[in-house]
């Protein structure tokens, strides 16, 4: 019965993507078939997402249950020498977590769309494409092996490109939908080479047994080759370089992550994805495919704590996007642009946690970012279609008199976002306050901890995590006071006539809202608090493991573990959780005096006077003109990327195809033979007697060719 | 005197022949003169085909010589109704117009 659960919980919603689209064309009405495939699509997720909170509580010891976890192999994938791959569904806490994420937000966004594409059409391609995606990432979380994570996590990337140029025949859509595959390629060309690389060192690509031989520090030998070395000391040649095995993996894996999670340098292409549906962006590219890369690092935890340059460019890539992402959502305008950019920011934080090694306040600023974020993109997406279609936060305003039910639920999730609560006050053991304010002062904590403990940019990351959550107060009150509050700025048809938002879009916004509210509270006792370790069972690296290893194995294990001496001393403190009243109270008062200064800065500029006048960021001035351009990534890329690129395709298809390979082959050979007829046609005259002489010219050659035969053989 | 033997007889006949080839190919005027150059060529192998007949004491190329008469009248009377119609359909019979097997 169970296992019946463990495989429909993942493949539910591709049943739902295979009969919506099925089930559309059953019915010759148009209208009917599209009601049918989205009701069918929507309660297929419904029943994925009451199956996933029925295993998270089964698998995971959340409210003082037992661990259970387990893995359910389907059937073997590929098995080709060493090479094993099997199709399976992990259940461990990681995976329970990612999936009560995944599938509560796809069904709440499946619902939501049925009244968001109402006036749309195309109803059942679009929820075919919801599902699949789901299903891609339901693929991905649950995978036991790196094989099913990169099929689950290509999956996801065809599913985003599909969904990002859902309507094709908008320009900007399909150029979206391109730009995001390729840059994501880049990363999986990363990901791709990482796998290959812990094929090679492991001879596996199993999770457990990757993730034991680096706990164990066993020995291993590299394909070809006839010594191995213990793990945690092995070298393999890279780049006719020797480089040393664990930090190479973990850097090639983290280019995968930084791509499908939109970091510095492969984020190019997240802002641009919100040419996609609203539903969209709410689902993909805030709340579940993001985060993809986080999920990965932390799956991959072990690896990290062992290799402590690449965790050290993890905390250094997330946080300079968190701080980027932040300058960049400052002077945004597009409603749905500032929250591309809080999400690129917010995804930054969770990479620099995981970073420092506190890879539980990652999977718990996932875990709450989920509720609030897709809570702002789906009010954001009623806002839109209240306003008739209008994005632009500049040319609203007053919208809180026209939806006060959806203001209230954006206000909701800005104090979500934005880390509202008191800190440092505890009420049954978890710090009050909204969802995003436990899980970001959690982050932040771990940091200062981290830096405590000696952990190289870890001061930096707290200090970027500080400064960012000023930044995050700062756009999300500008969005809200923009948008919700003053006097309209819209036209006054708009005004008088909002876009009626159908009751479907607002329902599952009441359950977002109340995560956002109380998941931070709720859940911190399992996820980082004093029973975090129970909790993750082993799913994630703690730093007390470590510790008693070191203790355990006298100096052995910490002489092997390069940041043995730190990780040691953090461990110690952190089994105690982060509650444990040692760390001083500026640490914890600084992201709370941050957002409060910038949320008075945003009222003070947008609340007084006309909120439109300029502020300390002069338009036409180089810093205005750097963080709105994003700084200046999009013409940079364009610059050296795009460009050669194009005119590298054009020598190509010009000089190389056209000119090369057309010229000297197809169109080459049908010259040829043209110019050949041309001359040959000519003997052609037409006149009879022309024919008459040459068949005689040719029978008097040929009998003189018979005679001379016939006479030199006598 | 010469005694007059096969080989002259093959020689009248290669002549004619020739001369009816010639009246084929240098023709540019009239299509009626190659029906007659064609009866020239016929002439000629009914010429050949009687002197050997009379060389080796066989008949049967004589029978063939009238077959071939048969054959050519036969091939005149067509000839010259193809030669109206096609008068008919051009209103001229010169041979230089007459090309147009080219298309």
């Amino acid at each position: 019965m169970i296992s019946i659960i463990e495989t429909f919980v993942v493949l539910l919603p591709l049943f739902g993507s295979v009969f919506a689209m099925l089930i559309s064309r059953a019915f010759s009405d148009r209208e009917l078939g599209a009601r049918a495939a989205q009701y069918l699509a929507t309660g297929f997720m419904g029943v994925a997402a009451i199956f996933a909170w029925i295993l998270f509580f089964d698998v995971t010891p959340a409210f003082g249950g037992e661990a259970n976890p387990r893995t359910i192999y389907l059937f073997t994938w590929v098995a080709s020498g060493d090479f094993v791959a099997n199709w399976a569904v992990r259940l461990d806490t990681l995976s329970a977590v990612m999936l009560i994420v995944v599938n509560s937000v796809s069904f709440l966004v499946h619902m939501y769309s049925i009244g968001y594409m109402k006036d749309y059409g195309e109803q059942p391609r679009f929820f075919a494409y919801l599902s699949l995606f789901t299903f891609a990432m339901l693929t991905l979380v649950t995978a036991d092996n790196l094989l099913q994570l990169f099929f689950g996590w290509e999956g996801v990337g065809l599913a985003s490109y599909l969904l990002i140029g859902f309507w094709f025949k908008k320009k900007s859509a399909n150029d979206a939908a391109i730009k995001a595959f390729v840059v994501n390629r880049v990363g999986d060309f990363g990901f791709a080479l990482g796998i290959m690389c812990i094929f090679y060192v492991f001879k596996s690509i199993e999770f457990d047994v990757i993730l034991d031989a680096v706990r164990s520090n066993a020995v291993v030998i590299p394909f070809g080759q006839s010594a191995g070395a213990p793990i945690h000391e092995l070298t393999i040649t890279f780049l006719g370089a020797q480089y040393h095995a664990l930090t190479v993996i973990g850097l090639l894996l983290f280019i995968g992550a930084m791509g499908k999670s939109a970091q510095f340098i492969l984020h190019t292409w997240l802002p641009d994805a919100m040419e996609g549906p609203t539903p969209v962006s709410a689902l993909i590219h805030a709340a579940t495919m993001v985060t993809a890369g986080v999920f990965l690092v932390c799956r991959m935890s072990v690896i990290y704590e062992y290799a402590p340059d690449a965790a050290m460019v993890v905390t250094l890539i997330g946080g300079i996007t968190a701080f980027f992402a932040a300058t960049v959502g400052l002077l945004q305008d597009d409603i749905k642009k500032i929250i591309a950019y809080s999400t690129c920011s917010q995804l930054g934080y969770m990479f620099f946690a995981a970073g420092v090694g506190a890879y539980d306040a990652a999977m718990f600023h996932l875990f709450t970012h989920a509720f609030f974020k897709a809570l702002l993109f789906l009010g954001a997406g009623a806002v839109i279609i209240g306003m008739h279609h209008e994005q632009d936060i500049k040319k609203m305003g007053g919208v809180r008199d026209l939806m006060p039910f959806t203001h209230m639920l954006m206000l909701i999730g800005t104090l979500a976002i934005t880390g509202f609560g008191i800190p440092s006050y505890y009420l049954f053991g978890a710090p009050f306050g909204f969802a995003g304010f436990v899980s970001k002062d959690v982050m932040i904590i771990s940091a200062y901890e981290a830096a405590l403990a000696g952990r190289p940019l870890a001061g930096f990351a707290m200090a970027i995590g500080v400064l960012a959550a000023a930044m995050t107060a700062f756009y999300s009150w500008r969005l809200i006071f923009l948008t919700f509050w003053g006097r309209s700025r819209a036209p006054e048809e708009i005004r008088k006539h909002p876009h009626a938002v159908p009751d479907a879009m607002m329902i599952p916004l009441v359950p977002l809202a109340i995560g956002a509210i109380v998941a931070g509270m709720a859940f911190y006792g399992d996820f980082v608090g004093k029973k975090a370790e129970t909790f993750w069972d082993g799913a994630l690296y703690f730093k007390s493991e470590t510790h008693h290893a070191a203790s355990a194995d006298d100096h052995g294990a910490s002489e092997t573990a390069p940041q043995g001496a730190y990780a040691g001393e953090a461990g110690a403190e952190k089994a105690e959780g982060y509650d444990d009243h040692k760390t001083p109270l500026w640490v914890y008062m600084a992201p709370f005096i941050a957002m409060v200064l910038g949320l008075a800065a945003s009222a003070f500029h947008y609340l007084r006077g006309d909120p439109l006048r300029p502020g300390l960021l002069r338009p036409g001035g180089m810093i205005y003109g750097f963080l709105k351009n994003a700084w200046y990534f999009d013409k940079i890329y364009d610059y050296i990327i795009v460009k050669p690129a194009l005119l590298f395709g054009r020598f190509l298809w010009k000089t190389g195809d056209g000119k090369t390979i057309d010229g000297v082959g197809p169109d080459g050979v049908a010259a040829a033979v043209a110019a050949g007829a041309r001359r040959i046609v000519k003997l052609q005259s037409g006149y009879v007697y022309h024919y008459a002489f040459a068949m005689l010219v040719g029978i008097a050659l040929f009998v003189t060719f018979i005679l001379l035969r016939a006479g030199g053989g006598q | 005197m010469v005694e007059i033997g096969l080989g002259h007889y093959l020689s009248v006949a290669a002549i004619l022949f020739s001369i009816g080839m010639a009246g084929i190919f240098l023709n540019r005027k009239n299509v009626i003169v190659i029906l007659m150059s064609i009866e020239l060529m016929l002439l000629a192998v009914n010429i050949n085909l009687v002197a050997f007949s009379q060389f080796l004491g066989d008949l049967t190329g004589q029978v063939f010589a009238f077959m071939v008469l048969t054959v050519a009248a036969a091939e005149a009377a067509v000839g010259l109704a193809i030669l109206v119609a096609y008068f008919r359909n051009r209103g001229d019979i010169a041979v230089e117009d007459a090309n147009l097997m080219k298309n």
